[in-house]
């Protein structure tokens, strides 16, 4: 009797696992949110300028934005009278999971768009094309990873820089100490403190520690590109239906020139918390982006 | 998600292909041997932090004990500095504000820094025990020991001491133990552990399920080697029918 217990909790466990993520497939993100007359846009605490709390549980940024616009359009489209939009932070180790089972409708953050992820997941056509730099003190007279020889590189842990780092590393020869730090802040004050000589990292994320730090003059962005990432917003795989919803929005914001717009409103004017702007114009590769929209993976990006 | 895939430790950490044999060889490195070196600097972070932890932890315990007023003080002050500050906090006053004001700290590695704020951490806890351990025992030992002749550190050494230890050794081993769990920190003072090598792996592999599985497991194994390696002394070093040590 007892091992049929055992076996009947376990089937039952087995049985949640693989009812789950069914669900979601069967029922397509489109109707959840006509039935609930509600949806979860995964958020970061602090992604730059495209996802960041603004305190009081309430989210900004380029991508929050992009976002409320694309939910805007599914009301429309569902023809709901009320649409309500619930905040779920998320992090760079949980937003995956998050999506696939349900929790998150629309993840609204810094999500590489990459080959590995793409398995998992469904990506809205790119938005944001980032840039991977180097940061420096400006006293210091590096200009080039080459110069890096010998000296400490600080990054962040759980993010793709340092695979990236460790592949430069390799590659040009060059034999660099890696600092990490334990989040983007933290990073940025190895830099400061002169722990580090240098913080590899996201262009924008640069830019933005830059800004709010105190003297934003002491700091320079410097060097070669090392990597050039899609970022996206991230949806359930295989749900056509609401990608293009969201595909069809944003791509309607490129064609009138709101995107543009939206993009200055977070990169170059002033941002809460410090009221200051991140001033980073949008680069080329972001320009090529929106003028052929695509959901291409990050591979893609570095076979040219 | 429902499917395993541990080859994901075979893959190498530059390129993600998969690695004959699993171990790279030649400047090129696979998971599993971050993995190994990870678990490396936890066993050394842990280890080390415990031999601080005991050395100051037992010295501040006994001071704590003393009839010295300024001893006691002492003893106690340092408990109550280290026990009341959060762990990660004193992590980070050692990895950045103590070097920012002496100046000649800044050279030093962070892996000294970290075994220096667990140990000490830790030896705040273990300074309470040895405390009690000593306060367990009857007061008539220490005034046997000094009515004899002994002085009064003889009278730890020879009457107090061996027995206190002995009944601390239990909680003792839960503190070991905890040291291993609490190395955890190290990462955020870029110790390349396996707390950072969980973080860090699985965003590159995708694979955090297998990550963080391997990663527990050698916590486990990490910590219950501890666990036996003092119950071990324990059994070594009982005395049957004195306090605490017999039963």
């Amino acid at each position: 009797m007892r091992r049929n217990a055992v076996l009947q909790g376990l089937t039952f466990a087995a049985s949640l696992c693989i009812a789950l993520p069914a669900l979601s497939q069967d029922s397509g993100t489109l109707k959840k949110i006509k039935d609930s007359a509600s949806a979860t846009m995964g958020v970061r605490e602090s992604s730059g300028g495209l996802s960041f709390t603004i305190g009081d549980g309430k989210f900004a940024g380029f991508h929050v934005e992009l976002c409320q616009r694309i939910l805007a359009d599914v009301q429309k489209q569902l023809g709901l009278a009320k649409l309500d939009i619930k905040y779920q932070p998320v992090t760079s180790q949980n937003r995956i999971p998050l999506t696939q089972n349900g929790t998150v409708d629309i993840e609204c953050g810094s999500t590489t768009n990459n080959a590995a992820r793409q398995k998992d997941v469904a990506f809205a056509v790119t938005t944001y094309v980032e840039e991977v730099r180097i940061a420096v003190k400006a006293s210091s007279g590096i200009t080039s990873i080459a110069q890096l020889n010998g000296k400490n590189v600080a990054t962040t842990t759980g993010t793709t820089s340092v695979q990236l780092l460790r592949k430069h590393e390799r590659a040009a020869g060059v034999d660099f100490k890696e600092v990490f730090g334990k989040d983007h802040a933290d990073s940025f004050l190895l830099l400061e403190s002169g722990r580090a000589d240098a913080f590899v990292m996201d262009g924008q994320i640069l830019a933005g520690n830059i800004a709010k730090s105190k003297n934003p003059a002491d700091f320079r962005i410097v060097g070669e590109v090392l990597a050039v990432e899609p970022i996206a917003i991230m949806l359930r795989k295989d749900d056509p239906a609401f990608k293009k919803a969201a595909d069809d929005s944003l791509k309607a914001l490129i064609k009138s020139g709101e995107m543009a717009k939206i993009y200055d409103k977070w990169f170059m004017q002033p941002i809460p918390p410090a009221n200051k702007p991140i001033g980073l114009p949008a680069s080329e590769a972001t320009k090529a982006a929106w003028a052929s929209p695509n959901d291409k993976p990050a591979e893609d990006y570095a076979k040219k | 998600m429902s499917t395993w895939d541990w080859q994901v430790f075979c893959k190498d950490t530059i390129d993600g292909e998969i690695v004959p044999r699993c171990f790279g060889g030649a400047g090129d490195i696979t998971y599993l041997d971050w993995l190994l070196s990870a678990w490396g600097w936890t066993l050394s972070v842990s280890l080390l932090a415990l031999l601080v932890a005991l050395a100051f932890g037992s010295l501040m315990g006994i001071l704590r004990t003393t009839p010295h007023r300024g001893l006691v003080l002492l003893g106690n002050a340092w408990t109550e500095l280290f026990r009341n500050i959060p762990l990660l906090v004193q992590i980070f006053l050692w990895y950045h504000v103590v070097p920012a004001l002496i100046p000649p700290l800044r050279g030093v590695p962070s892996f000294i820094l970290v075994v220096l704020g667990l140990g000490l951490f830790t030896s705040a806890r273990v300074s309470e025990q040895v405390k009690a351990g000593i306060q367990s025992l009857p007061r008539g030992q220490r005034m046997a020991g000094l009515a004899l002749g002994f002085t009064l550190p003889q009278t730890y050494r020879h009457v107090i001491l061996p027995m206190a230890f002995r009944i601390v050794i239990p909680p003792l081993t839960s503190e070991a133990m905890n040291i291993v769990k609490n190395s955890a920190v190290a990462f955020a003072v870029s110790i390349s552990e396996l707390t950072l090598f969980a973080l860090q792996a699985q965003e590159e592999t995708a694979r955090g399920i297998e990550i963080y599985l391997a990663v527990t497991g050698l916590y486990f194994i990490s910590a219950f080697a501890i666990n036996r390696a003092f119950h071990f002394v324990e059994q070594r070093v009982r005395v049957p029918g004195m306090i605490g040590g017999g039963h």
